[in-house]
């Protein structure tokens, strides 16, 4: 058994700026212990497996440094629910910056 | 909150007498491909907003990173000039956060196995003496978009109403470049910060791989420093001053850190852990958000880009082309050209050096080289407000001038002039020579007439000469000068002027 707290989970949430009512606390810390439980299952797997993020054969797959056409910017802002000057308009970002 | 103490900064020597500082450097550079990290976008600095952007860099479904070579090449050859060992197998990382300046809300990057690792860079200090600075890792990533804050009093994010982005940054590749924590520097801590970042820059001017403009942003520092008290073990808490812009700003940005960690901790206080922004005006830094622990970021593998594996040709073929380190050539050039200490310095300082290298690479002698750029041509340059590099004329251009003048085709005073036609887009020193009609008049029996006229001229002088007033010579001289338009060698007309009236 893993054991996902309220806490973690209301951490979780503030990383994913998800609002989580307190009874959703209760509901997901119970299904992501499920999840964590069943994903914990690859830890059953021997030590002299590799770990493995990729699948397909291939190694060193490298792009020439020649420049391609971009996106027209007006098209590229057409896509965003708002733009200025040129720019994607965001809302006001919370916290501090990077 | 005993943490939020700003107590009065001590000095460095105050700090030192309780303290030992620590510090560790993270340097993020942009490589000056020509294509951003992940996609054919061009990288450019300075370009209209979001002009080079594409739907890999803006992060739309379905698109696919693709690595950029030259990129890969330019981070192992970093790795290779600071003594890095080349990993075998590499791989990238998503670094997964909220913030609008990536529009994926992940940033590719590299987490456990970064391209290049454990290497050393010997900093050369101010009393000539070298301090060997532990280099960490060095890993590829890309470059964040720039944000505009709306409607704040200082356009920074406090009260900002809205912001605006611009992506065209966003995907530019960048190499972070990590020290080992650098132990033991006390007092000269803030003098070996800013002598890595100084060498560090030098660097990587040398191999070309990027800009390094710290005021545009192309090269980043970012400073941890933390104290642990004389005879302890344990690092203190340290805090991260971001993208400090300069390499003085880097050196004082250490000297404040630690007087302040000093303050709050003689005052029975704890240094939070937290990023801090540096103040160009005061000199000070201010608290930026606590740090996010490193889990936060759910760091896990990139899964559309396949690892790489460099192979060890490859990595050695890079090797051999490594340049000289910029010391290490400044040394030799100062020996082999004879230059005092002074001498080289003004050459540095003037951005001069790599021009009168090439310009000795294309034959003229090291003297005549250096007396080329660093009078009549940083003239000309100031005068026109550029930089000697920005200035019209290429080395061999110049060595071209040397020559010229070395066997006799030009004087001195001609040769400016040459530098003047090329200088005003008139074409190869030779072309300037032909369209001026500015070659010395070396046809001896031009010469002779034209000592004979002057002569004939001035009777009453020439009356002198032959009474044996050489000195009376000159005026015959400045005569056949002026019949000549100059372009005459005074002393061979010297000479001739007293052999006719011989």
């Amino acid at each position: 058994m893993s054991d996902i707290t309220r806490d973690d989970v209301a951490h979780l949430a503030r990383l994913a700026r998800l609002a989580v009512s307190d009874a959703e606390l209760d509901m997901f810390s119970g299904q992501i212990d499920a999840i964590v439980d069943t994903v914990s299952r690859v830890g059953e797997i021997p030590d002299d497996v590799p770990p493995t993020a990729q699948v397909v054969p291939q190694t060193n797959v490298l792009r020439p440094d020649t420049t391609e056409p971009s996106l027209r910017r007006d098209v590229a802002l057409a896509e965003a629910p708002a733009a200025e000057e040129g720019r994607f308009r965001v809302p006001r970002i919370l916290g501090e910056e990077l | 909150m005993t943490a939020t103490i700003d107590a009065a900064p001590y000095t460095v020597e105050e700090v030192c007498e309780r303290f030992d500082p620590v510090m560790g450097l993270e340097v993020h550079v942009e490589l000056n491909t020509a294509t951003k990290m992940f996609c054919g976008c061009a990288n450019a600095f300075g370009a209209e907003p979001n002009t080079n952007i594409c739907p890999v860099c803006l992060g739309l479904p379905g698109s696919l990173p693709r690595l950029n070579g030259t990129a890969v090449e330019s981070a192992i050859r970093i790795g290779l000039a600071l003594n890095c060992r080349v990993r075998e197998r590499s791989g990238f990382a998503r670094k997964n956060y909220f913030y609008p300046d990536m529009p994926k809300n992940f940033q590719i990057s590299q987490y456990e196995d970064p391209i290049v690792f454990d290497g050393y860079l010997d900093v050369p200090l101010d009393d000539g003496t070298t301090w060997r600075v532990e280099i960490e890792r060095a890993h590829m990533e890309e470059d964040t978009g720039k944000s505009l804050h709306i409607g704040g009093a200082t356009g920074r994010i406090h009260g900002a109403d809205h912001s605006l982005l611009d992506y065209n940054r966003a995907g530019v590749p960048l190499i972070e470049i990590v020290t080992k924590p650098i132990v033991g520097a006390g007092v000269r801590a803030p003098e070996v910060a800013r002598a890595y970042v100084t060498a560090l820059r030098d660097v990587l001017r040398g191999l070309g791989v990027s800009d390094v403009r710290m005021d545009q942003g192309s090269m980043r520092c970012d400073a941890n420093v933390s104290l642990k008290p004389k005879g302890t073990d344990a690092f203190g808490t340290r805090t991260e001053t971001k993208n400090v812009n300069s390499l003085r700003s880097v050196e004082r940005a250490v000297r404040y850190e630690m007087g302040r960690h000093a303050g709050v901790l003689l005052c029975g206080g704890t240094v939070t852990q937290e990023t801090r922004h540096f103040d160009e005006q005061s000199g000070t830094t201010s608290a930026g958000r606590p740090k996010e622990t490193f889990a936060d970021y759910r760091f896990f593998p990139e899964p559309d880009l396949p690892p790489l594996e460099p192979s060890r040709e490859w990595v050695e073929t890079l090797r051999a082309g490594l340049p000289e380190r910029p010391w290490e050539r400044r040394a030799r050039i100062q020996a082999e050209w004879g230059l005092s200490d002074e001498e080289l310095r003004d050459l540095v300082n003037a951005d001069a050096l790599d021009l009168v290298a090439d310009t000795v690479d294309a034959g003229a002698p090291p003297e005549a080289a250096r007396s080329w750029w660093v009078s009549y041509l940083a003239q000309q340059a100031n005068a026109a407000g550029v930089t000697l590099p920005e200035l019209a004329i290429t080395p061999p251009q110049v060595a071209r001038v040397v020559a010229l003048v070395a066997e006799g085709t030009l004087t001195n005073k001609l040769a400016r002039q040459v530098v003047d036609g090329v200088l005003a887009g008139e074409g190869e020193p030779d072309e300037v020579v032909a369209g001026r009609g500015l070659a010395v008049v070396s046809d001896e029996s031009a010469l002779t007439t034209a000592v004979d006229e002057a002569l004939a001229a001035q009777p009453g002088i020439a009356e002198k000469i032959r009474a044996g007033k050489t000195k009376a010579a000159g005026a015959i001289v400045g005569a056949v000068m002026k019949a000549t338009r100059g372009q005459a060698d005074a002393a061979r007309v010297q000479e001739l002027v007293l052999e006719r009236c011989r």
